[in-house]
C-alpha cells in the first residue's frame, strides 16, 4: 500500500509531470487561458493517459518484449497512442455526445501531447507492476491537471492586470509558471519510504 | 540566392523556438548546460532532415487521408534510428538526455515542418527548409543552455568564467528554465517591436 502513496505523492507534487519533468508544456501554454478549458483538458489528458498507459503496457508486456521487438517501442507505441485517441473519438460521438461536447476539442490535440507518450515510456523503463503503472499514470494526470488548473487560474489573473508590452502572452506566462514551479520545489523533499 | 533565403528563414523569420514557440518540452528539459542542449538540437535536427526528404520524396504516393499517420511513421522511424545510434556511440549522452529522445516524435516541430513544407516542395528545398529550422532550434537551444549555464554554474561549454558559488542553482534546476526562456523570448519581442 505504500508503494501506491509513494507513487501518488511523488508524482503529482515531487516530480510533479508539468513543472519538474517537462513534459506536456504544449497543452500548458496553449490550453491554460481559461479554468474551465484547463479543467477540460485535464479530465481529457486523464482519460486518454490512463487508457494508453494500459494497452501500451500490455503491449510491450505480451508483443515486444516476448517476440525480442523491443526496439519497435517508440513506433509501436506512438501508432497505438494515435489510434486510440482516434477511436476514442468516434466512440464518445456516439455513446455520450455531451461528454463528447466537453471533451472532444481537445481529443486531437492529446496525440501530440509528449505527457502521454513519455508516461508510457515511463512506466516502462521503471519496470513498474500493471497495478502500479495504473497508479502512476492517474496520479501523474491528477498533477498535470493540478498544475494547468493552477496556472489558468494566475493567468486569468493576469489577463487583467497592466504588464510591458514585451513581456505580454508566453514571457510572462514562462515566467509565472517558473515561480510555480519554484513553488513545487518545496515539494522536493518529502520522501515516503 | 532563394535556397539561402530558405535556411535563413528557419533560423531567424520562422524560428521554431522564439517565433514560433514549437517544441517547447525539450527546449525546457534538455537545457540544463550548453552542450546538452546543442546536443538535442543536433539531434532533432538530424530527424527532421531525414524525415523532411523522405516525406517530399513520398509525398504524391501518400493518400491524402492518411496522409499524418503515414508521416508520424517516418518519423517515428528515423527516431529509432537515431535512438539504437546514440545508444551505440554515445551511451553517456543518451542517458542525459533520457526520455527527450524518444520523444523526439511527438516534437511539433518535424510534424509541422512535414506538414507545411516537405508535402509541397521538392526533396532538395525540403532538406535545406530541414537544415535552417533544425539549425534555428540548436542555436536556440544552445543560446538557452548556455544563459543557464553561466548563469547556473559560472561554466560555459564546461570552461569556468566565474567561481561556482556565485552561480544561482535555480537556473539549473525546473524553475531557472522557464524564467531563463520567458526572459530570451521577451529580448527577441523587443527587437521585434522595434
Amino acid at each position: 500500500m505504500l508503494t501506491y502513496i509513494s507513487i501518488f505523492i511523488t508524482a503529482i507534487f515531487v516530480n510533479n509531470i508539468i513543472l519538474s519533468q517537462f513534459l506536456g508544456i504544449c497543452p500548458f501554454l496553449g490550453v491554460s487561458k481559461k479554468i474551465d478549458s484547463a479543467l477540460g483538458m485535464g479530465a481529457a489528458v486523464t482519460f486518454v493517459m490512463l487508457l494508453a498507459t494500459i494497452v501500451t503496457y500490455l503491449m510491450q508486456a505480451y508483443i515486444l518484449t516476448p517476440f525480442g521487438l523491443g526496439y519497435m517501442q517508440t513506433i509501436a507505441f506512438i501508432l497505438v497512442i494515435a489510434a486510440l485517441v482516434q477511436m476514442l473519438e468516434i466512440i464518445l460521438k456516439k455513446v455520450s455526445p455531451s461528454l463528447y461536447q466537453a471533451l472532444g476539442v481537445f481529443l486531437p490535440l492529446i496525440t501530440t501531447n509528449c505527457a502521454i507518450l513519455g508516461v508510457a515510456i515511463l512506466v516502462i523503463q521503471k519496470d513498474y507492476s500493471l497495478i502500479e503503472s495504473v497508479a502512476y499514470a492517474v496520479s501523474t494526470a491528477i498533477g498535470f491537471t493540478l498544475a494547468l488548473t493552477i496556472f489558468a487560474g494566475i493567468r486569468e489573473q493576469l489577463s487583467l492586470s497592466n504588464i510591458p508590452k514585451t513581456m505580454q502572452g508566453i514571457p510572462i506566462a514562462l515566467i509565472t509558471a517558473g515561480l510555480l514551479a519554484m513553488a513545487f520545489m518545496g515539494f522536493s523533499g518529502v520522501k515516503i519510504c | 540566392m532563394n535556397k539561402l533565403k530558405i535556411i535563413l528563414n528557419g533560423i531567424i523569420t520562422e524560428n521554431p523556438t522564439f517565433v514560433l514557440l514549437l517544441g517547447m518540452c525539450p527546449t525546457l528539459g534538455t537545457t540544463s548546460s550548453a552542450i546538452n542542449g546543442m546536443s538535442m538540437g543536433l539531434a532533432t535536427m538530424f530527424v527532421l532532415m531525414c524525415s523532411n526528404v523522405v516525406i517530399s520524396l513520398i509525398k504524391d504516393f501518400i493518400p491524402d487521408k492518411v496522409r499524418i499517420p503515414s508521416f508520424v511513421v517516418i518519423i517515428a522511424a528515423f527516431v529509432t534510428v537515431l535512438q539504437l545510434c546514440m545508444q551505440a556511440y554515445l551511451p553517456d549522452l543518451y542517458k542525459s538526455l533520457g526520455l527527450f529522445i524518444p520523444l523526439i516524435v511527438v516534437n511539433c516541430i518535424i510534424l509541422g515542418r512535414a506538414e507545411a513544407f516537405a508535402s509541397k516542395n521538392n526533396p532538395f528545398d525540403s532538406l535545406l527548409d530541414g537544415v535552417g529550422i533544425g539549425l534555428g532550434f540548436t542555436l536556440a537551444l544552445t543560446l538557452l543552455g548556455g544563459v543557464r549555464e553561466l548563469l547556473g554554474t559560472g561554466k560555459l561549454f564546461n570552461h569556468t568564467i566565474y567561481p561556482e558559488e556565485f552561480g544561482a542553482l535555480a537556473f539549473i534546476l525546473a524553475p531557472g528554465a522557464f524564467i531563463a526562456l520567458g526572459f530570451l523570448i521577451a529580448i527577441v519581442n523587443y527587437f521585434k517591436n522595434r
